[in-house]
């Protein structure tokens, strides 16, 4: 069975021998140029004069273009048209690109285009989030408002409240790879274009928008990138679109590939927020109301914001019932880079503001944090049983529970899916009522009750609280903390629409299988997870599946790899049409055999049809023969969603994905340095696909999300120039950062929703795991001092100074 | 080490820009001899990505703060790992490189790092991978076993690093490949290369504004990122004179040219708090090819040699064509980007005491390693009968130069070594530093650490415990 092995990455063997190719590697034609931008000097104004002869006259520069030059659409935006490839007079960050120069060389490209003689009327920038707020400079009319229930009322008869307000900085995603685009012309104004993204789609709409061609003269490719984490989902746009029209403009192929200062002073980071609590509890710590406001920088265009501060709202309950809750949520708008998706979209962000609410009440009340967080979870799921019954059936026999009997994915063309129909049944007869979310979806698949308790006893938490107390007693120099912290995400994009993947498979007739599909390979082992479902579906063996580039000729209309959505989307829509091949083959052999389907079945890599069995290479080559088509396309849409994003009320997500983890930390109250010592981590997965690479997939976003909270720092000067646009000036973790002692588990359990082999999407939610880091720095805070430490994030070792100072009061 | 004419080299570099002269370089690249004429400032990593075809090695930020460029390098002192990025390729001359390409056997089989990290999972997205096995495979080759620092300069943003070291500790006990034996190919004496002090001080006496270039990770960035053209260079590496380190009954004597690497090596048994200052200086890459000399030379007020050197006494050594002078190395930096150098006149060395048995040495940066200091406090004080006797203290970060904490030195000589003594000397601290705010840290932040830093001083003299990096869960 393909599915549940842990195996290495496809592209594993050619990553270690350095013969992966990215799109920097691609081979060129001998005539290619490259390009670079040159770019605004000043966060805000006016160009008022622009000489750029110097930059023509620079050795090796073969054209140079400004926004006059463009042929047609000068709009890189993914969502409302207000992002300028090129400035068209105004500047609205520093960093944003004005020409393009067309060079023989990256280097000849990169130099000239210091060269342009720009004079600017400077305006004051909005920068910081109190001066958008003064300016009311924001995206739509006026903040967001959520609200269920009472929470004037909540708030007012609660016999406790705690008021506060966390800052949590943003993060540069720090792809290794840096943005990249190579646009190849071809004849008849047609352009192929290879462009490191998470959405193909979406370059070749804007790459044809900017040629002003249709979308089928544009096909955009791209077989790996080295890391997108958001990063590349709509940043990539530019680079693309520039090397299209360069090379239209030249007639030749055009490459364009940011320098990493380039990079991180043009492309959008993750948002920083604000977020001001206002929360009513009981003696106990039980939320009685909350009352949040989000307010976050945007940067100068739209972007992906408003789904992003959409899905912050959407997480500020993150695995607690709200009896009554409101989110206020502002989109400023800033004279910075546009912020973007990054891994988890605006989810860590909220669910960073109710952590911090419950870890404030269990100060404010000397409670274990763990206490609080149990006592105010979601009620747990009925024991073993499936979520809220929903709409469709998913394609045939692939949603059955691992752990349950013979897996009857190797059968023909019959259908399975009785005992989900059963349990749905039940389910229907279930009287009894399920809690919802703030914006009134049911909580119907909480399991985060028994994965509390099993992580707590793998992790001896009560045991090593108690311990670091005694250590910290003896000791003022240095202090340890310990902290939990749970994760409850959503899993679907939430503009429903998107939750749609195709797919495109062909069985050749020596048996090999040309495998594609629109999801896109990053890193996180999509390709892997989704060709041991093709395997699986053949009864076949891995290594005959061909993997092959995402390609926009061969899979339209994809939406972006992103939301952890890839392996639920694409992995069944490769089911699918690996299903309809496979049944064309069964009815075939059913026929020569006189026998029906059902006795027809495709395991071991071979076709058993009654007691007789030929290779799975014989039944393709039988079917060849027989004039029965090979090949099929393969379709998915998530069922059972429904969602109003203006009321905030509806069925957002499918379902959701869970997780905890326990981190231990030490830090030095005279420097504020700190470590991570020890994190134990219990992470839901589903029945895993790859526990393999959902392990890679936990233990990397844990990391990532700690160097968030810790070492990972922004910083913007008063002119609006970013200071920290390199390695050598932010810091994302090294490997001695990792904590000392690094506990992984899946909890191995199917998912009650009916996703491809009952997985679970696994690429965002352990990010938010690493907020136990930041919760066990302010734990450790603590021990300085009777306060409570406000620690504000990123927790470098400059704020954990400041807090111990707060601490101490 | 650098020329300070920063601005008129530039201008230079576009009024002769014809002059520039062609090297010519012969090294070993992966087994096959190889002679190029090359740019004095072309990188390994340009040259081998787009004139070799060899795109396994990649470019993640061009300026060795991330590992993804990673070669390996090896000459008489063994194979290095180095960051081909700000490598220049005269610095290649009598060398052999190793590319990932040429890490895999001849007939495709895997290395030990590359397979285990195959088994391990080691890669998610794989761009920093090839780094990542170049790194490995040096480490292998050497018998290292600290998997942290030599992947300290090899970041990696998809695994969290620990399926990564799980596979570096897997593949320790396998030996290493017979393949990756290199014989350095013959290299002839060049002119961009001084293989002598004296030839190398009279080159440089009759070229005042050229740039030397040793170990290239400070100049490296002048031409990746700054995109300055130089003139006129000199290459250092094969200057043996210039490398060696020496010991007396009393002194060490450290040539400009030696690497960090051998820094560190020769520290840690007479300076060890100094040793632990240099491992967490750069990264191995760096280390491998940062001299002490460059690190003094370029002035910078956060390099972290000099607030070690001034609390150790140090002495430096300068030579001008035939002329020596030497200076304490804290009249060595005189303000901001301006030294006590004359133009043409290099920095030979620095002789440092043997024994400085109270020497600590503080580095704050936001991340431990392959960081730049926010801070560095170096304090070495002479405690007789209770009593402070003498005291050297100097911080990089915290001025506009690395320099003397004279202040705060007279508030703690003739006084008592106590908690007292040292609250009151901290309090001066404010009078021999007006630090700065910055992307790394506040001004804040800097003086507040600072004078806690004297507090762990004494607490570390007492013998508490005051490091985090040694605490465990």
């Amino acid at each position: 069975m393909s599915v549940t092995k842990p195996l290495p990455h496809d592209a594993a063997r050619l990553h270690v021998t350095g013969s992966a190719r990215y799109v920097d590697d691609l081979p060129t034609p001998a005539n290619t140029l490259h390009l670079a931008f040159g770019t605004s000097e000043i966060a805000k104004g006016r160009i008022t004069n622009m000489s750029v002869d110097k930059v023509r006259k620079a050795a090796g520069v073969v054209a140079v273009l400004t926004a006059a030059d463009l042929p047609f659409a000068n709009d890189v935006s993914p969502s409302i048209h207000d992002e300028p490839l090129l400035a068209t007079g105004d500047v609205h960050y520093l960093g944003q690109p004005i020409f393009i120069v067309i060079a023989n060389t990256h280097l000849s490209a990169r130099k000239a285009a210091r060269l342009a003689e720009i004079d600017y009327a400077e305006d004051t920038p909005i920068l910081t989030i109190e001066e958008a707020l003064a300016a009311n400079s924001r995206f739509e009319d006026g903040p967001r408002i959520w609200t269920n229930g009472d929470v004037d009322q909540a708030l007012a008869e609660a016999p406790h409240r705690v008021r506060g307000t966390i800052n949590m900085g943003g993060q540069e995603h720090f792809y290794l790879e840096g943005q990249a685009a190579l646009a190849l012309p071809q004849e008849g104004g047609d352009m192929v274009v290879h462009s490191s993204t998470q959405h193909p789609t979406e370059i070749q709409h804007k790459v044809a928008e900017a040629l002003g061609m249709p979308m089928h003269a544009v096909r955009c490719e791209i077989r790996r990138m080295g890391g997108g984490f958001g990063g590349k989902e709509s940043q990539g746009n530019a680079l693309a679109v520039a090397c299209a029209v360069a090379a239209r403009t030249t007639g030749r192929p055009c490459k364009m590939r940011y320098d990493r200062d380039d990079d991180m002073m043009i492309t959008g980071k993750r948002h920083d927020f604000r977020i001001d609590y206002d929360a009513g509890f009981d003696e106990k710590g039980k939320l009685l109301g909350v009352d949040f406001t989000q307010v976050t920088r945007c940067g100068w265009a739209q972007d992906l914001s408003l789904p992003v501060a959409d899905r912050a709202m959407l997480h500020a309950d993150n695995a607690y019932h709200l009896p009554a809750a409101r989110i206020t949520s502002h989109r400023l708008k800033t004279n910075s880079q546009s912020a973007t998706a990054f891994r988890g979209f605006g989810g860590p962000q909220g669910v960073l503001g109710i952590e911090r609410v419950i870890d404030h009440i269990a100060a404010e009340l000397g409670l274990d944090p763990v206490a609080v967080r149990q006592r105010n979870y979601y009620a747990a799921m009925e024991g073993g049983g499936p979520s809220a019954p929903r709409a469709a059936r998913p394609p045939e026999d692939i949603s059955t529970p691992k752990k349950q009997g013979p897996n009857p994915a190797s059968r023909g063309a019959t259908s399975s899916a009785a005992d989900e129909t059963a349990r749905d049944r039940k389910m229907g007869l279930d009287p009894s009522p399920v809690q919802t979310t703030p914006y009134r979806m049911p909580v119907t698949d909480f399991i985060l009750h028994d994965m509390t308790d099993d992580l707590l006893a793998r992790a001896d938490y009560h045991r090593r609280r108690a311990a670091i107390a005694d250590w910290n007693a003896g000791r003022t120099i240095l202090k340890k903390g310990i902290a939990f912290s749970p994760v409850k995400f959503g899993i679907s994009f939430t503009l429903s629409h998107l939750n749609q993947a195709g797919a495109l498979v062909h069985v050749y007739q020596d048996g090999s299988v040309h495998m594609n599909h629109g999801g896109t390979e990053m890193g996180q082992g999509l390709f892997q997870k989704v060709a041991q479902v093709a395997a699986h579906r053949f009864g076949i063996d891995v290594s005959h599946i061909k993997i092959t580039a995402t390609d926009t000729g061969k899979v339209p209309n994809t939406s972006a790899t992103a939301a952890s959505s890839g392996s639920d989307l694409n992995g069944m829509a490769v089911a699918n049409a690996c299903d309809i091949i496979r049944d064309r083959i069964a009815a075939c052999l059913a026929e020569l055999h006189q026998t029906r389907t059902e006795n027809i079945r495709f395991e071991d890599g071979h076709v058993h049809v009654g007691t007789e069995q030929i290779t799975f290479a014989e039944a393709a080559k039988t079917a060849y023969l027989n004039r029965v088509s090979l090949s099929a396309t393969g379709f998915y849409k998530t069922p059972g969603l429904s969602w109003d994003r203006i009321k905030g009320e509806g069925t957002p997500f499918f379902y959701f994905a869970q997780g905890a983890a326990i981190t231990e930390v030490v830090i030095d109250t005279l420097t504020g340095e700190n470590r991570i010592l020890r994190a134990d981590i219990l992470h839901d997965a589903g029945a895993s696909l790859n526990p393999a690479l959902d392990i890679g997939q936990i233990e990397g976003g844990y990391v990532q999300g700690a160097g968030w909270l810790t070492t990972e720092e922004l910083v913007w000067d008063d002119t609006g120039r970013l200071r920290t646009h390199a390695p050598s000036t932010y810091k994302i973790p090294a490997c001695s950062d990792r904590p000392r002692v690094f506990n992984v588990a899946l909890w191995d359990a199917p998912n009650p929703a009916q996703t491809i082999y009952r997985s679970k999407a696994v690429g965002e939610p352990p990010f938010m795991l690493g907020i136990s880091a930041f919760l066990a720095l302010s734990d450790a805070v603590s021990a300085c001092g009777p306060n409570y430490p406000d620690l504000q994030a990123p927790a470098s070792a400059e704020e954990v100074l400041n807090a111990v100072q707060r601490a101490r009061g | 080490m650098s020329t300070p004419h920063r601005h008129r080299a530039a201008h230079l570099g576009q009024s002769v820009r014809r002059q520039v002269y062609i090297m010519n370089v012969t090294f070993l690249l992966n087994g096959e001899t190889v002679q190029v004429d090359t740019a004095p400032t072309r990188t390994l990593l340009d040259w081998l990505r787009e004139d070799q075809g060899l795109c396994g090695t990649k470019e993640g930020c061009n300026e060795g703060d991330c590992g993804a460029c990673t070669v390996i390098v090896s000459d008489d002192d063994g194979a290095k790992a180095l960051n081909a990025c700000i490598l220049f390729l005269p610095q290649l001359h009598g060398k052999a490189v190793r590319t990932v390409e040429g890490i895999s056997g001849p007939d495709g089989a895997l290395h030990p790092v590359q397979q285990a990290m195959v088994d391990h999972h080691g890669s998610q997205c794989g761009f920093c991978t090839p780094g990542f096995i170049a790194s490995m495979a040096a480490g292998h080759m050497n018998g290292r076993t600290d998997h942290d620092d030599v992947l300290a300069g090899n970041l990696c943003r998809c695994t969290g690093y620990a399926p990564i070291i799980r596979a570096a500790k897997a593949a320790e006990a396998a030996p290493s490949p017979d393949w990756l034996d290199d014989d350095m190919p013959s290299a002839a004496p060049q002119p961009y290369a001084p293989e002598t002090l004296d030839d190398l001080a009279t080159w440089y006496a009759a070229h005042p504004d050229a740039t030397l270039i040793a170990g290239a990770t400070d100049v490296g960035l002048w031409v990746t990122k700054q995109l300055r053209d130089l003139p006129t260079v000199a290459f250092l590496n094969r200057c043996a004179d210039l490398q060696r380190i020496t010991f007396s009954d009393d002194t060490i004597h450290i040539g400009a040219g030696a690497t960090m690497t051998a820094v560190m090596a020769a520290m840690s048994e007479f300076h060890p708090s100094y040793a632990e200052l240099i491992r967490r200086y750069g990264s191995e890459q760096v280390r491998n090819a940062a001299t002490i000399g460059g690190n003094i030379a370029n002035g910078s007020p956060i390099g972290d040699n000099p607030p070690a050197l001034i609390a150790l006494g140090a002495t430096l050594h300068l030579r001008h064509g035939d002329a020596t002078r030497d200076m304490p190395i804290e009249d060595f930096f005189l303000d901001y980007g301006k030294q006590d150098r004359a133009p043409g006149e290099l920095v030979t060395g620095v002789t440092i005491p043997k024994t400085a048995p109270a020497l600590r040495c503080y580095k704050i940066s936001k991340r431990f390693d392959q960081d730049i200091s926010s801070l560095c406090g170096c304090f070495n004080v002479t405690i007789t009968d209770g009593q402070i006797t003498a005291a050297r203290i100097a911080f990089g970060g915290m001025a506009g130069t690395p320099h003397r904490a004279h202040k705060t030195e007279a508030a703690l000589i003739g006084q008592p070594w106590t908690p007292e003594t040292v609250a009151t000397a901290a309090a001066r601290l404010g009078d021999d530093y007006t630090p700065m705010t910055d992307m790394r840290a506040s001004a804040t932040y800097r003086l507040t650490t600072a004078q806690n830093l004297l507090h762990r001083y004494f607490a570390d003299l007492s013998g508490d415990r005051i490091n985090v990096l040694e605490v465990t869960s």
